[in-house]
């Protein structure tokens, strides 16, 4: 009962904040200053928080990985799975709704050399090969184990990542939410901050509801399997 | 010090047919020819007002893909070896920590990628009559990276070993992780081929450290899940 509600209200605010998105929310910039079409600065209000729902999975597989190996309980392996999925999901959308963009502002599809940009494509890398250590491995206990210590170091060199790319870097992506190191940001404040949040809650929400619903479908994969042991299909 | 013991018998072992080892330096030569044939070594290019030689753009990194390529090979067989005669099983039993075991294996694939890259440079320098300007420093480039490849390939090695294609597989997952450690690396060799000055690389040279530490430690960590039962 509890999930149906998280699913429509995932629903209806994914669908509002997206209505906003196009049609109310209004664009910080000066058409002067803009870099390309300023109407390509609505891509911000998904963008970033589709990102930061990525982020938020991989840290879930983090977390959950551990916890199996500490535990060896079946339930953190598949909440490990679910939340790598969404998350690769949510990355590749990442990078796509950024691309989008880039190409509008800085008019390529993909600015070399710059830091978040290789990160998220390293971090989309690594948890589609956390995926494939998955599919490569049949015995569910097995399975569990090697994907949950690949799921810790995957996470684990996703700063050194960050800090690798910063070196070789010139910076193109802007740092818009603050705190950013010796600039103000992006002056993101005001109305445009309540709908960056209406969007964030709405992803965040569409998020868990993905991951939930996986879970779900795994739990009800394990009884079939349970059930066809039992009768020896 | 146990682990030294399991890293003499895997070198004893690898010694007797010099098979792996072979097959790395050949496969490294191999890379390194085909870039040769690809790239010449008077081929130019004018970049920013400069006439430079193709080599001197592609170098740091043709070393690197031409390592982690043949290093790759090492590691695919370092943990496949000991699944046949239950070798593995055996390793297991013997009355040492499991980290030991992962040391070891470390120490004897850190052996072999560094014979393989000690021979591998020479060639590059004869085939391109390049000249390198800071050779304790690329050694050192070079020590820091192929350990970090090491650390992070020997323990995805045994993850690997016990899956159904793990010769695919191991590449696949490997490279992913290993972006940030060959990143650094090749732009620090290329400070060491081009200018020299040791002083240039001191950041690429800090991150490879932590990125050293940082696996080596997980490594220890996790890695006696990886050939559990």
């Amino acid at each position: 009962m509890l999930k149906k509600v998280l699913f429509i209200l995932a629903a209806i605010i994914t669908l509002v904040s997206a209505y906003i998105v196009f049609f109310v929310a209004p664009v910080p910039i000066e058409p002067t200053e803009a870099a390309g079409d300023p109407n390509n600065f609505k891509i911000f209000y998904f963008h970033l928080p589709i990102a930061i729902s990525a982020y938020l999975s991989f840290a879930i597989v983090f977390v959950s990985s551990i916890l199996y190996l500490r535990s060896k309980k079946q339930k953190w392996d598949i909440i490990g799975l679910s939340a790598a999925e969404v998350g690769v999901i949510f990355a590749f959308l990442t990078l796509a709704t950024g691309s989008l963009w880039a190409k509008s502002a800085w008019g390529d599809y993909w600015v070399t050399w710059d830091v978040r940009l290789n990160t998220s494509l390293i971090l989309f890398l690594i948890y589609l090969s956390y995926l494939m250590v998955r599919q490569a491995v049949e015995e569910p206990e097995k399975r569990a184990r090697l994907s949950a210590v690949f799921g810790i170091i995957g996470f684990v060199s996703v700063p050194i990542s960050f800090l690798s790319v910063r070196f070789v870097t010139q910076k193109m992506h802007p740092c818009v939410v603050p705190p950013c190191a010796g600039s103000e940001g992006g002056g993101i404040g005001g109305v445009v901050l309540v709908y960056l949040i209406l969007n964030f809650t709405a992803y965040f929400l569409l998020a868990i509801s993905l991951m939930l619903l996986k879970i779900d479908n795994e739990q009800l994969k394990e009884k079939i399997n349970e059930v066809k042991r039992q009768k020896n299909l | 010090m146990k682990f030294l013991e399991i890293a003499r018998k895997d070198l004893k072992a690898e010694f007797r047919t010099k098979q792996m080892l072979n097959s790395m330096m050949i496969f490294a030569l191999l890379v390194i020819v085909i870039f040769y044939f690809a790239f010449g070594n008077e081929a130019s290019i004018f970049i920013q007002g400069i006439n430079k030689k193709i080599v001197d753009l592609l170098a740091p990194g043709m070393l690197w893909i031409a390592f982690t390529f043949a290093g790759m090979l090492g590691l695919s067989r370092s943990f496949a070896g000991e699944k046949e005669e239950g070798c593995l099983e055996g390793l297991k039993l013997c009355p040492v920590d499991r980290s030991d075991i992962y040391n070891g294996k470390v120490l004897s694939n850190a052996v072999l990628m560094l014979l393989m890259e000690m021979t591998t440079i020479p060639i590059f320098v004869v085939l391109f009559s390049y000249d390198i300007k800071n050779i304790p420093g690329l050694l050192l480039v070079i020590i820091l990276g192929t350990s970090g490849f090491i650390f992070v390939g020997t323990l995805l090695s045994a993850l690997t070993v016990n899956t159904r294609t793990r010769e695919i597989l191991l590449p696949v997952i490997l490279f992913p992780v290993l972006f940030p450690l060959i990143q650094l690396a090749v732009s620090a060799t290329a400070s060491m081929l081009a200018s020299g000055a040791i002083s240039e690389i001191t950041g690429e040279l800090q991150i490879l450290i932590v990125y050293d530490v940082i696996f080596f430690i997980i490594a220890q960590m996790v890695f006696e899940y990886t050939i559990e039962d």
